[in-house]
């Protein structure tokens, strides 16, 4: 099987966010993979040692992408891809991304494509689903659950808590959701042979595509930080008071109740 | 300048979600005066919550019913909803973020062409452009967005945007609308209903929630009659869920639900960054934690410092008193 992942480098989930100058401020910032992109390269790997083939890990971004990259093929994916969009856009939105690897994924003879289904920096969770529109796909998001046999794909997928069963057929785009597995470290080894592992790097021009091509149907005009919360009222006094207070409090200061 | 936009309109169990509400009011504002236009998709006949979305301020419902939209697929609401797309060329689509318009709405862009603003909590005209408020890093930071060529196409996170006021005197025509779908290809197979209540977290108004302190799965039950005592669901940090307390699906923060309530309880929750990008948004917080210095204090309005297993039951009590008495 062709299977292929989209994969996105964001900020480490412990960071504490700052604006500086109109943009997020990423000095010293640490990065990982994006943690449902995670999911949907353990999740590749595992189907790839199940069915066979090969697993390719594709993103586009910046030269620094590449340490996440590397760390997907620690973890056993064969074959990765840096679209490298740092020297010819500026900006882009999700348009942007889909129309650079609509044209990547054109001469690709592909079965599966599985990504996260929301990064946790911008959280559009446009790519999957724009993308398999382009390339006249099947698309199921958010899912939780995924089994192949032969060409029937059976999926759960988690609707607002609900399980729904899904049938469907390759070759297909799937978004991955929390639950569906347990990703793994890299082992040692794995660092290791991921140092060979083939990382091709390509930029928009190689895709014959230009700026205007790709330009972006939104804008970003401002980034700000939510006001700071308050520290609140920590309630004293003997339990069954505070219980007494803090309802009170819900009904006629906070008007809640 | 006034722009004709349609509403893509959302039921659940048979009504409408407060969120298509929230979105005929949001594409108001983006419409400055035009027409907004309601789009319900189904099976049997939608007049009755098409005219619910005129009370609510849509000037008019289109209505399209086939046996093939029974149930929601992409493919066949994308059919259906791109043709009324094409009968109608709006210039601006509103639909809620939920998980049928997280589906729904980039396949539509996509195949649009267009620009798509995703989870915006804010709208405003501002001179003649459209500014959508979203948050990003999960509200850890805010981003002002507006779509700088064609459509302006945006779903809102529910509970953000405030709806209209119903007004049954507002008159407005519901026309049916006839739609080909053909190649549905996911079939869905069956549904399993996990969450009892039928109140999805990002649309609760009021969660209770449980993190480690609970210590176990029956330790969830206090939360759960909380929860049912005042209308409200439960939810949970990712500790509770790794510790296999509940399923994953009841997860909020950076991973997993990102919620705004107007009442949010954390019981037993430590505060991890990850967790309060998830909640610190909701209108009021209370937490109750048996450790004072426990992280969830410093974005609580009000804090409780107990176990939780004596302070949840005491509450319930005096809750239940209170509307007693009311």
């Amino acid at each position: 099987m062709n299977i292929y992942v989209l994969l996105k480098r964001t900020f480490d989930t412990e960071e504490k966010i700052s604006v500086s100058n109109g943009v997020i401020a990423d000095d010293g910032a640490e990065y990982i993979i994006n943690p449902y992109d995670e999911y949907a390269v353990e999740e590749a790997i595992n189907l790839r040692d199940e069915h066979g083939g090969e697993v390719t890990v594709v993103t586009i971004g910046e030269e620094e992408a590449e340490k996440q990259l590397r760390t997907a093929l620690a973890m056993g994916a064969d074959k990765a891809v840096l679209i490298n969009t740092e020297d010819d856009l500026e900006e882009g939105d999700q348009f942007t991304t889909v129309k650079i690897l609509e044209a990547f994924f054109e001469d690709k003879d592909v079965d599966i494509i599985l990504g996260g289904n929301v990064a946790i920096d911008e959280a559009s969770g446009q790519v999957g689903p724009r993308l398999a529109e382009r390339l006249d796909m099947p698309c199921v998001t958010t899912i939780t659950d995924i089994k192949i046999d032969g060409t029937t794909v059976n999926i759960e997928r988690d609707v607002e808590g609900d399980v729904e069963k899904v049938e469907t057929t390759l070759p297909v785009l799937v978004t991955c959701q929390q639950g569906l597995n347990e990703p793994r470290y890299p082992s040692l080894p794995g660092i290791m042979k991921a140092k060979k592992k083939p990382l091709d790097e390509l930029e928009i021009d190689d895709l014959d595509l230009d700026e205007d091509d790709v330009e972006p149907k939104t804008k970003t005009t401002e980034i700000f930080l939510p006001p700071e919360k308050e520290a609140g009222k920590v309630l004293e006094g003997e339990v069954d008071d505070q219980v007494k207070e803090l309802v009170s409090l819900l009904k006629t200061e906070a008007k809640v109740l | 300048m006034s722009k004709k936009v349609l509403v893509i309109g959302e039921a659940r169990e048979g009504s409408l979600r407060n969120v298509t509400f929230e979105a005929i009011a949001a594409a108001n504002i983006v419409s400055d005066g035009g027409e907004v236009v309601g789009v319900l998709c189904g099976d049997g006949d939608l007049s009755e919550m098409g005219q619910e979305m005129v009370y609510y301020g849509a000037s008019r419902v289109i209505t399209v019913s086939n046996p093939d939209l029974k149930t929601y697929t992409s493919d066949g609401y994308g059919q259906a909803v791109y043709q009324v797309i094409q009968d109608e060329s709006p210039e601006g689509i509103i639909m809620g973020h939920t998980a049928i318009g997280k589906d729904l709405t980039p396949k539509l862009a996509s195949k649009l062409e267009s620009g798509l603003i995703s989870d915006a909590t804010e709208v405003i005209a501002e001179g003649g452009d459209v500014v959508f408020t979203r948050p990003i890093y999960s509200g850890k930071a805010f981003e002002k967005k507006m779509v700088t060529e064609g459509l302006v196409f945006a779903t809102i996170r529910p509970n953000n945007i405030p709806a209209l006021t119903r007004d049954d005197s507002l008159a407005g025509s519901i026309s049916e609308k006839e739609v080909e779908i053909s190649n549905i290809r996911t079939i869905i197979k069956d549904v399993l209903r996990k969450s009892s209540d039928g109140v999805d977290l990002s649309e609760a108004k009021v969660i209770i929630a449980g993190g480690r302190g609970v210590k176990s799965a029956e330790g969830f039950e206090p939360l759960e009659k909380l929860a049912e005592v005042l209308g409200g669901t439960v939810g949970a940090s990712r500790g509770a869920c790794d510790a296999g307390y509940c399923d994953y699906s009841l997860q909020i923060g950076q991973t997993g639900k990102v919620v705004t309530p107007d009442l949010y309880i954390a019981c037993g929750i430590s505060g991890a960054i990850q967790h309060l990008a998830g909640m610190s948004n909701s209108k009021v917080i209370v937490a109750i934690n048996k450790d004072p210095e426990a992280n969830i204090f410093n974005v609580a309005d009000y804090g409780i410092v107990g176990d939780l297993f004596d302070v949840v039951p005491k509450l319930i009590e005096e809750i239940k008193e209170m509307k007693v008495n009311a």
